[in-house]
């Protein structure tokens, strides 16, 4: 039987959203990340313009 | 009812040490043995995080073990963790609106660093505060809502083709309203498209016969939109499809309706003759090149000044496309590109500027209080690098003027009640987290009606905007929250200041009763027609007056 289960390789914001938003539509997703926390370059960022959110 | 009959209040009080955030500025131990003092306080727990799944975990424990109705955390901001601590409250089977949250971290431990005996004090008062709320938190219920699982994507430009085809293949039935007689939009008017070096009839004659032989996918050309209603889930779209009125339902709403081109009337000698735009070159070359020998190209005209501060992002491409082949045609005309910076981003862009260059392309910076001088077959610039004024020969000026907004967004705009920025596109929910949502609830969008885009964002962002949608179509139900406004139309005069203060209509007034209503799935919550209604008719759900008078009392006592 087809999986309708979907695998996501790298867990920085691009891939975060993606698994975001297939949960969303009730999707299992596995989110895959080499490193020890999800959230890519973008953890690293302190603030982003032009809104000045913390990143985290 | 008498007050015996009410079930006794059992609190417990939740203390996240928040890692070092809180414990490392507030004496945790104080904060616990005072919230143990409090009013219906019948269990306190510290935690190293309440939000971690150890925390939620203990939340869910202490519930049925302490026999708990009403749950404080006090920890960090409610805008990102009352949904998770309402959700462990709703699994341990208490109703997730009797869930109270004090900010001791963000209000009190990071501002009060340096003040640990007083920022201790303070925070007493925020849980002691949290605490008499909880005790008044009433049940609140969700309302479920059926949705339509159809779309209506507003546009049938390249961009809403996109999103119309994956909704439409996602198998969620899409009407595709176009106002021209033929979809493709600006891309219609294109000569060839690079890097690809297609033309662009290669792509939207793919794209339409697609969207054409899809069954789900019901194409309204020569069609506005002259009406919505209704609301998340629940849209009625009113069309005016050449001539004839229709309506369809929808459960989301695309908006695709892209941009326009600039007619830049009083700059440069413009007369769509000697002096054109690079739409009108294109229009050209389908027929072929121009005879024009001596060509020059001025960047940036009508945009990146007082009147259109931004930058439309696709003229340095487009111009770099046009001398190209211009030169490729005639290795012997002369192109030279006039430009204050050249944006040419991304791999294919960067290499099409270098072969640009290497077929003899000139480019010249000007500095835009010296701007080009076009006349008598020649255009004069003042070269910042030679530092003195140099005169062109040319017999065709081609002018790269911006996309602007669509002359019809202000009307789509008031009609969605989806906002506008200042230079007339599309403003999305958030400019990083929320690119193709609207505030609003069930409406997205997607390409040069936001900013302008060129072909591979437009079509990325139509399928982005299809697969945020599609999040909602995929549902069979929709809950509202639970925190709205109710008005009591034995008390209420009919006076509309609550209708004014509405900024999301969710209120309106019922003639015939002489009194104001909620549509409670309109309703986001936000409290201005309770603070606003003179009769004290108007309340917000969760945020009545007497618990906010009691945690008033609280704020003051100490």
């Amino acid at each position: 039987m087809a999986s309708n289960e979907v695998l996501i390789i790298g867990g920085g914001i691009a891939g975060m959203q993606a698994a975001l938003d297939l949960g969303d539509m009730g999707i299992k997703v596995h989110l895959v990340e080499k490193n020890p926390s999800i959230g890519g370059k973008m953890a690293q960022l302190d603030k982003t313009f032009p809104t000045n959110d913390c990143t985290i | 009812m008498s007050d015996l009959k009410k079930p006794e209040i059992r609190i417990g009080v939740f203390i996240c040490d928040c890692g070092s955030n809180i414990a490392g500025y507030l004496d945790m131990k104080e904060l616990v043995e005072h919230a143990k003092t409090l009013p219906n306080v019948v269990f306190v727990q510290e935690n190293l995080y309440t939000c971690s799944e150890g925390g939620i975990n203990e939340i869910k424990t202490a519930i049925p073990k302490a026999n708990l109705n009403r749950v404080v955390v006090a920890s960090c901001t409610p805008r990102t963790h009352e949904p998770l601590f309402q959700s462990a409250c709703e699994e341990a089977g208490l109703n997730p609106y009797l869930f109270e949250m004090a900010n001791i971290r963000d209000q009190c431990s990071w501002v009060h660093q340096r003040e640990r005996e007083k920022g201790t004090e303070r925070a007493k008062g925020q849980i002691a505060m949290a605490v008499a709320k909880a005790a008044r938190l009433r049940e609140l219920s969700r309302i479920q809502l059926g949705i339509s699982h159809r779309a209506v994507v507003i546009g049938g430009g390249v961009s809403g083709m996109a999103a119309a085809m994956a909704l439409g293949n996602m198998g969620y039935e899409t009407d595709l309203v176009e106002k021209q007689d033929r979809l493709g939009g600006l891309l219609n008017d294109h000569n060839i498209v690079l890097p690809a070096n297609e033309s662009p009839a290669v792509i939207l004659n793919d794209l339409k016969s697609r969207l054409e032989s899809n069954p789900k996918i019901n194409i309204h050309t020569k069609s506005v939109v002259t009406k919505t209603e209704g609301y998340i889930g629940n849209y009625t779209v009113t069309l005016n499809e050449n001539g004839a009125e229709k309506s369809v339902p929808a459960g989301v709403i695309v908006v695709a309706i892209g941009a326009r081109v600039l007619k830049p009337e009083g700059l440069y000698g413009y007369d769509g003759d000697k002096v054109i735009t690079h739409s009108e070159l294109e229009a050209l070359l389908k027929q072929g090149v121009p005879p024009a020998k001596h060509v020059v190209m001025i960047q940036c005209v009508g945009s990146r000044c007082e009147e259109r501060t931004y930058c439309s992002r696709i003229c340095c491409m487009t111009a770099v496309k046009n001398s190209i082949i211009l030169k490729e045609a005639d290795p012997e005309t002369q192109v030279t590109i006039l430009y204050r910076d050249m944006q040419m981003y991304g791999v294919e862009n960067e290499d099409m500027f270098r072969k640009s260059k290497e077929l003899g392309v000139r480019y010249a910076t000007y500095d835009p209080k010296q701007p080009p001088v076009v006349g008598n077959g020649q255009v004069r610039v003042f070269h910042l690098r030679m530092g003195k004024e140099i005169s062109l020969p040319s017999d065709l000026v081609v002018l790269s003027t911006p996309l602007i907004a669509q002359e019809d967004a202000p009307d789509i705009s008031t009609m969605l009640k989806v906002p506008l920025n200042a230079n007339g596109f599309f403003l999305e929910g958030h400019v990083k987290l929320k690119p193709l949502d609207f505030a609003t609830d069930g409406i997205f969008l997607c390409g040069s009606a936001r900013f302008p885009s060129n072909i591979r964002e437009a079509v990325s962002q139509g399928l982005g905007a299809a697969s945020r949608a599609a999040i909602v179509l995929s549902k069979e139900a929709l809950f509202t929250s639970g925190i709205v406004a109710d008005i009591n139309p034995e008390t209420c005069c009919g006076c509309l200041g609550c209708v004014d203060v509405c900024p999301y209509g969710a209120i309106s007034y019922v003639t015939d009763r002489g009194v104001c209503e909620v549509n409670k799935v309109l309703c986001k919550g936000c409290g201005g027609c309770a603070a606003t209604c003179p009769s004290g008719s108007a309340r917000l759900d969760g945020f009545s007056n007497d618990q906010i008078y009691a945690q008033i009392e609280q704020a003051l006592a100490g």
